[in-house]
């Protein structure tokens, strides 16, 4: 027989659980759902836009009353349990009715807190937490005009604002100077109040409310003061309370909310729970990114596999007024420890705040300009380094040489402005669909419109499109970004998972981590055979059907279908030999064109794939050896002529480039990786739009890191200088390896370079001599097996025939 | 069933791999999926006649090598935002031999299991 599983809770955390579990283990439970309320599960987060008739309620239903039948859950809409009796397992119901349960899963959410004054049971006074309460709002407004709203944080201004659009005369009384006193100060306040005013809400701050008036029905409230204000309905927004009722009268630990561990157990050992009556590390959430987190976490267990833990969440939210932008994140109210750096324009009505606490973002409250939100979001979750970008970091990311994020405020743009250039989609296509087709993440918009699915350097305006679209719902987005529509776990976790749990294949990896395609997909499938190759050398048998065609034959495909190689030339130097090959090579295989590249090589074209295995034998002969240019691996080592040629010369840059060149190739890496060694700071061989640029001086090298040349260009940072060309080489392999161990595939070191901070790059590879020779062993063990040419085996063997040559040839 | 001609065997093409029949300047992509199922495309995407048999193939779908569309290798559809359409040429697998139609090309293939 199934086991068992209640769930308690028809609200967004539990059916989240119960989402992971069908993906996950359809057939491991029997589901059997308990919900108070009587609709199928709706996106909560979406009742102020309902209140504030810009969705229905219909558009906010996440699991309709079908979607239980299709997959064989039982659901209880509208019915309260009311007893748990954990010795016999089961739960009962008002009705007396008992459900027998294996594992019981409680999933209550909170309360709106109701201030204990005098009247607060009276007819219209209410709180704002379901769908009840929204269309007892919309009845009140056809009917009556006064309201009043006890409470200036985001849910009461939400309130406020939806009432107000529905005709009625709105009073917000609150009981501090500042609205949002929690995440604004005095000035950043007055400013949102001041916008709110101008919406035609009216405001009464340090107003305490001593009782609510009326007889049956509320007719208005008092205040300490004395004064009084005429209310058809009271919507109290003070703040919630976990819903813990049902867990404390059976006895289960609580605190302000039911107590859990890291895997999402209650002191029950057959009992978890998850969502707003969790507490978990002292904190209770009340928001909905958490639940993503813990739903994950708790279904891991729930099946049986037990290797994920929930650490906590960090926060964002936006109040979602529209017109009125307002981001927050984190702990901004600052405290021991802390530092804020604020930015106040009062005129231009922007302000903006960024708590750091270690020189990390610990916290960011935006008003008025919240297009760098998630920017700043991003680097507080990666826990950035902020250090080296302090002094512009107010500015936004636009101020930063940045790596391919896109600028800022995208909403500025025309309809008509080109987001993604390589598939030529407008911002218009994209903000219609988001809103069309209920677009929420990153990978339904590439899916629906294709912007940013091929070289991802939009992908910074198309997430700032949706969190701008969506408003507080983008915040319900999971905290990491799952790798591809195939897995729901970002690239950190495969990595550890590949490392920790000894995965050496892709299946295995598959395997593990429930990937939801059998064979993954033309994103993941290259992305674990690098993170194969990289943990496992020697070990890993290289997959070449997981591998770009580019990577697969050794060279480039052309528009045509034809193909481009370009033979290694060490550090850019050739010979007359080398040439003479290169030009039999060009007549006898009639190859159609011969080009010098940007990166000191020369490449042919126009080479149909049945004669690439020939033309390699030819070259090899000539001592020639694959250039890479098709990989992501090292390309190229750029020299200028340095001190044997050049009067300004330093340093013999050639003689160096050749040395790391034969250090590094052949390495595969995350994405390609570009060297480049000038001779002396003129830097003729662009050294400082590399991925590792060295610029020789007199007293020695220069390193330089993280520049890029492509799409949006971005200038190095400089690492460190070193003394000698021994240093040079240790710090290069160093420093690969440590890109090639964390980046994500796809990812270039300048965006890398970005995410966890020059600093924390220096601490490992400058400072920690130890660290940077484990680093460069480690690199030098894996470069052992990757210096094979692959031109060569391609030349001599039979065992890649099948690759050149085509099945048959018929008539 | 006209016109069926035997051109190689399961084996002879790699595991979520194709190779190309050649036909005069026509090509046809033959897939091999990880279950052993056989597909026959032509070889011409339909976004810019990108060559598909140089595609990664995942479950019965085939990504193309140049724009990353996707197409379902049994109907020849494009997949998600894209829309195409690539003629299929039906095949069939006996004792582990691989036979293509050449004609009704277009028509939808009906893959058979290689040792089915
Ligand atoms: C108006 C509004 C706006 C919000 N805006 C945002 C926002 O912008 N961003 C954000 O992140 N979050 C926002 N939130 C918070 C977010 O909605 C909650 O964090 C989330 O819904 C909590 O999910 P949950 O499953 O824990 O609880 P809920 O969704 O509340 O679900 C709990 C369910 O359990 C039922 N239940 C309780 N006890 C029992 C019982 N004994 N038997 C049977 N059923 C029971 C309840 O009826 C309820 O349906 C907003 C909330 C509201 C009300
Ligand atoms: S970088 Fe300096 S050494 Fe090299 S070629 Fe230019 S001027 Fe000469
Ligand atoms: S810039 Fe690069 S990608 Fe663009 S057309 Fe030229 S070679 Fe191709
Ligand atoms: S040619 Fe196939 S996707 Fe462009």
């Amino acid at each position: 027989m199934k086991e068992r599983l209640v769930v308690i809770g028809n609200g967004m955390a539990g059916m989240k659980v119960v989402e992971e579990l069908l993906a996950q283990a359809p057939d491991m439970y029997d589901i059997t759902v308990f919900g108070d309320e009587p609709y199928g599960n709706y996106n909560r987060i979406l009742l102020s836009p309902v209140l504030a008739g810009e969705k229905t309620i219909d558009d906010i239903m996440l699991n309709d009353i079908a979607w239980y039948n299709e997959n064989n859950i039982t659901l209880h809409s509208g019915c309260k349990v009311d007893y748990i009796d954990r010795l016999a397992k089961t739960v009962s119901t008002n009705d007396g009715a008992k459900t027998p349960y294996d594992r019981l899963l409680l999933a209550t959410g909170s309360k709106p807190f109701i201030l204990p004054v005098p009247g607060h049971e009276l007819k219209g006074v209410i709180g704002f937490r379901d769908i009840y309460d929204v269309e007892n709002m919309l009845e009140t407004s056809k009917a009556f005009k006064k309201a009043v709203v006890i409470g200036g944080g985001l849910l009461g201004l939400e309130a406020a604002n939806g009432l107000a659009l529905n005709g009625m005369d709105v009073t917000v009384v609150h009981l501090m100077d500042t609205l949002m006193e929690r995440q604004l100060d005095f000035t950043a306040g007055a400013m949102l109040r001041k916008s709110l005013e101008e919406k035609g809400l009216n405001f009464i701050t340090e107003g305490s409310t001593e009782a609510i008036l009326g007889e049956d029905r509320v007719t208005g409230i008092k205040l300490k003061d004395g004064q009084e204000i005429e209310a058809d309905i009271v919507v109290m927004a003070i703040g919630i309370k976990p819903n813990i009722e049902l867990a404390q009268k059976v006895g289960i630990y609580c605190e302000r909310g039911v107590v859990v561990d890291d895997t999402m157990l209650t002191y029950d050992p057959n009992i978890y729970a998850v969502g707003e009556c969790a507490q978990h590390r002292g904190i209770a959430y009340g928001l909905v990114a958490p639940l993503f987190d813990q739903a994950r976490v708790c279904a891991n267990h729930l099946v049986h596999k037990a290797y994920l833990a929930y650490r906590g969440s960090v926060t964002s939210t936006k109040l979602k007024v529209t017109g009125v932008d307002l981001f927050s994140a984190g702990n901004f109210s600052g405290g021991e420890g802390r530092e804020e750096i604020v930015l106040k324009d009062a005129n231009s009505g922007v302000y903006k705040k960024l708590v750091l606490n270690d020189n990390k973002i610990e916290g960011a409250v935006l008003y008025g300009d919240t297009g760098d939100g998630a920017w700043y979001f991003q680097l507080m979750r990666d826990g950035t380094d902020v250090s080296d970008i302090r002094n512009t970091l107010l500015f936004g990311q636009a101020h930063l040489g940045d790596a391919g994020h896109g600028g800022s405020n995208v909403m500025a743009l025309p309809n008509d402005a080109e987001i993604c250039g390589c598939n030529g989609v407008c911002k218009g296509d994209i903000v219609d669909a988001i809103s069309a087709k209920k677009l929420f993440t990153l990978d339904d918009v590439r899916a629906h419109t294709k912007a940013s699915s091929s070289c991802g350097s939009c992908t910074g305006l198309v997430e700032q499109l949706l969190a701008n679209v969506l408003g507080g719902d983008y915040s319900a987005a999971p905290a990491e970004k799952p790798m591809c529509g195939c897995t729901h776990y970002p690239h950190d976790v495969v990595r550890t998972a590949i490392v920790d749990q000894n995965l050496k294949t892709i299946p295995a990896v598959m395997k593990y981590l429930d990937w939801e395609n059998a064979d993954g997909c033309a994103s993941c499938r290259p992305a674990l055979n690098y993170y194969l190759i990289c943990a496992w050398p020697g070990e890993y048998e290289d997959d070449s059907q997981s591998r770009f065609i580019n990577e697969r034959v050794h060279g480039n495909i052309q528009r045509d279908g034809t193909y481009s190689i370009i033979p290694r030339m060490w550090g850019g130097v050739t010979t007359a030999k080398e040439l003479r090959a290169i030009a039999d090579v060009t007549d006898k295989f009639n190859i159609r064109e011969v080009t010098v590249t940007g990166g000191q090589r020369i490449a042919l074209f126009g080479i149909e794939k049945k004669d690439l295995p020939a033309i390699w034998a030819d070259l090899g002969k000539a001592g020639f050896v694959s250039g890479h240019a098709y990989g992501k691996a090292l390309r190229t080592v750029k020299t200028c002529v340095g001190s044997t040629w050049c009067r300004f010369g330093t340093q013999d840059s050639t003689g160096l480039g050749i040395k790391i060149e034969e250090l590094t190739w052949a390495s595969w890496t995350p994405h390609k990786f570009k060297f480049a060694v000038s001779g002396c700071p003129r830097n003729c061989a662009e050294a400082t739009i590399k991925d590792f640029g060295v610029v020789c001086v007199d007293s020695g090298y220069e390193l330089h890191i993280g520049g890029n040349g492509g799409v949006k260009v971005r200038v190095t940072d400089l690492l460190c200088k070193v003394d000698t060309e021994e240093e040079v080489m240790e710090f290069s392999g160093a420093f690969m390896q440590l890109y090639r161990e964390e980046a994500w595939y796809l990812e270039r070191t300048a965006p890398w370079v970005e995410r966890v901070g020059l600093s924390s790059i220096k601490a490992r590879i400058v400072d920690d001599a130890e660290n940077r020779l484990a680093l460069f062993e480690r690199f030098q063990h894996g470069q052992k097996f990757a210096q094979i040419d692959p031109w060569k085996e391609r030349a001599e063997g039979e065992s890649h025939k099948q690759e050149f040559t085509p099945l048959m040839e018929t008539a | 069933m006209n016109n069926w001609i035997e051109i190689g065997s399961v084996t002879d093409i790699p595991v979520l791999g194709a190779r190309i029949v050649r036909r005069g300047s026509a090509n046809i992509a033959v897939f091999r999926t990880s279950d052993d199922t056989i597909y026959a495309l032509e070889n011409k995407c339909a976004h810019k006649q990108g060559p598909l048999s140089e595609g990664i193939v995942h479950g019965c779908r085939v990504t193309c090598p140049l724009h990353n569309w996707v197409f379902d290798m049994q109907t020849g559809e494009a997949l998600g935002a894209d829309e195409g359409k690539v003629p299929t040429y039906p095949v069939e697998v006996r004792d582990g031999q691989i036979f293509l139609s050449l004609e009704s090309a277009g028509n939808t293939s009906e893959p058979m299991a290689a040792n089915g």
